[in-house]
């Protein structure tokens, strides 16, 4: 156990080492002199000289590099052209709100998505089938920004029902927080659902036809026993290292949502940060989803591992 | 000269390419989505002809009007007819598309190629640069690139197409591996083809229907990946329509202007779904492993 974990936590290192470099490189895409693009309108010389210095624009590439990792190891990610904040103390502010909107779509997803997908293996070929799948075509076709759009038209402009925009934390006040999050968490939560879906169904298609299953069934058991306690219980491996791989799908999705929705979350961050030529919170924002999306995964292998008793021994 | 004989007196059956076809012409949904597929890219072409009106000719007194005989979809903030800019917004969307898969199978197949076939160093060097790019979730990475390379459609699809490039690095070089071990790779060695022959003549073509598939998923993610993106503000530019950054102006006025949001939305769900439904059939008529 001990060593598949030092081994899977061994092979993020060169990944993150290869995402920074990624990162990093992303700036040698600006046309020109950064600093001439960071310095704003008015050029003035005095500031440039200040960026190139700060930035060390003068060095070669890998001594730049150097620099700029070394104060991301310290959790320096640079500070903000726009407000002079440092870009790490403004991702962390936005971090919970994305997070929650997360976590809720997540569990949205979950919710909608295993059950239905139990549902379609156990009665394939039914209406039941028929319906999930047409279902799972509906999520994934659909861009989260047109249905949260016509979330609003229906709930809030038509029936009135709930806030089209107005985020509030969760701590002054639940329920409002919980109206605002509602259509946003369902927004971004219905693609992943019809993912979930399809990953749910084809492991519970594979299980439903295997020996220990047809055991089950012949000890006399009841069927919701076969199905939620033998069948599901390992189909739940690949559902779990699949709807891992979602989770970029809900960091990305997010970026839309809160678009939609005005949520001042990290996606609105980076989008307000792109508009606003803030590359240095661009980047922050880059490298902290993808080191939440490796952890993510990582966390993901050990409920794999957790779930799945032979790879224990 | 021999071979012409043998072939016309054996009777022929049919090749793997046929049978796939015929299947696939089975297929209602995949039939249904070329069909939708074959509606916009009709539309896209001769949208010059199709539009009824000018789609970024702009008219003070019909702003915002609801559908009606003379604009069946309604005019927009500053009168445009909505009708004629979803019509033109095709191009931009199957352009995105094509486009953005095309740069994702020209920088993909021949680094996963290389990766699987070469194998060692190159191998493991390309696998930690793909796992990188993985890791940054697709369309925050589509957004960084586009911020840095500025906003334009064609930047648009360069950053679409590299963001997705990964996915065809890592299908190509895993059906590489699995092709390297067959007999006829090592008959093909054992003749003495040079190594890139073997690469281009004997497993390219071998792992194409893979590839196909997952090409025609990936153009639905790219045709999404372009309206998020022009959404946002940086794909398409204005004046010029698409249907993402229609949306995007849509937003404001869902309450008393619905018809600004729906028409635009519908056709990206319509192109995007006719995508998904022939990729869903195409997998299943060329690679019947995967279902």
């Amino acid at each position: 156990m001990t060593d598949f974990l030092i081994k899977r936590i061994a092979t993020i290192l060169p990944t993150l080492l290869f995402v920074s470099m990624l990162i990093f490189g992303l700036q040698q895409l600006l046309p020109g002199d950064p600093a001439l693009i960071l310095a704003g309108e008015e050029q003035d010389p005095s500031v440039i000289a200040y960026l190139h210095e700060k930035l060390h624009l003068d060095e070669p590439l890998p001594m730049r590099y150097a620099y700029w990792m070394g104060g991301v190891l310290k959790g320096d990610l640079g500070e903000s052209v726009r407000n002079q904040q440092p870009v790490l103390d403004l991702v962390l502010q936005k971090l919970p709100v994305t997070l929650e909107l997360a976590l809720l779509a997540f569990s949205i997803a979950l919710l909608i998505g295993i059950p239905s997908g139990i549902v379609s293996a156990v009665g394939r070929g039914t209406v039941w089938d028929t319906a999930a799948n047409v279902f799972a075509l509906w999520g994934i076709s659909t861009p989260n920004f047109w249905l949260g759009i016509l979330m609003i038209l229906l709930f809030s402009v038509q029936l009135g029902w709930l806030p089209a925009s107005g985020y509030v934390s969760p701590f002054e006040d639940l329920r409002a927080n919980l109206a605002a999050m509602v259509m946003p968490a369902f927004v971004l939560g219905n693609g992943i659902a019809a993912v979930l879906m399809r990953h749910t169904r084809s492991a519970m298609l594979q299980v439903m036809s295997a020996d220990y299953v047809r055991t089950a069934r012949a000890k006399g058991l009841n069927e919701r026993t076969v199905v939620l306690k033998h069948a599901l219980r390992n189909a739940l491996t690949p559902i779990i290292t699949l709807g891992a791989l979602e989770l970029g799908t809900l960091l990305s999705g997010a970026v839309l949502t809160e678009q939609v929705f005005t949520i001042p979350g990290f996606g609105k961050l980076i989008v307000d940060a792109v508009f606003n030529r803030d590359y240095a919170v661009v980047q922050g924002v880059v490298l902290v989803t993808a080191t939440a999306y490796i952890t993510l995964n990582l966390l993901a292998d050990l409920a794999y591992f957790a779930v799945n008793p032979r790879l224990r021994s | 000269m021999s071979a012409v004989i043998t072939a016309s007196a054996v009777p022929r059956r049919a090749g793997p390419w046929q049978r796939a076809a015929r299947k696939l012409a089975r297929r209602r949904g995949a039939m249904l989505g070329a069909a939708i597929i074959l509606g916009f890219i009709v539309l896209a072409v001769f949208a010059a002809f199709i539009a009824p009106q000018d789609p970024i000719a702009t008219s003070w007194g019909a702003i915002r009007k609801a559908p009606s005989a003379d604009h069946w979809f309604g005019t927009d903030e500053i009168g445009r007819d909505v009708l004629s800019r979803v019509i033109w917004g095709t191009q931009a969307s199957l352009m995105a598309g094509v486009v953005s898969v095309s740069i994702s199978l020209l920088l993909g197949v021949p680094i996963g190629l290389a990766a699987g076939f070469i194998g060692g160093g190159v191998d493991a060097l390309i696998s930690r640069i793909t796992d990188a790019f993985l890791a940054c979730p697709f369309l925050i990475l589509a957004i960084a690139l586009a911020a840095f390379l500025g906003p334009s459609l064609s930047n648009a699809m360069i950053a679409i197409g590299v963001s997705a490039t990964p996915i065809f690095v890592r299908l190509t070089r895993a059906q590489v591996l699995n092709i390297k071990v067959e007999d006829y790779i090592e008959a093909a060695r054992a003749v003495g083809n040079p190594p890139w022959r073997i690469a281009l003549r004997h497993v390219l073509p071998n792992i194409v229907a893979p590839l196909i598939v997952q090409a025609t998923l990936a153009i639905a993610g790219a045709v999404i990946a372009e309206a998020s993106l022009s959404f946002l503000g940086l794909g398409q530019q204005p004046p010029a329509p698409s249907w993402g950054s229609m949306l995007n102006t849509a937003k404001n006025y869902v309450d008393n202007a619905p018809w600004m949001a729906i028409w635009p939305g519908l056709s990206i769900f319509l192109l995007v779904l006719a995508f998904n439904l022939l990729g869903d059939g195409l997998r299943d008529a060329l690679d019947p492993r995967q279902r």
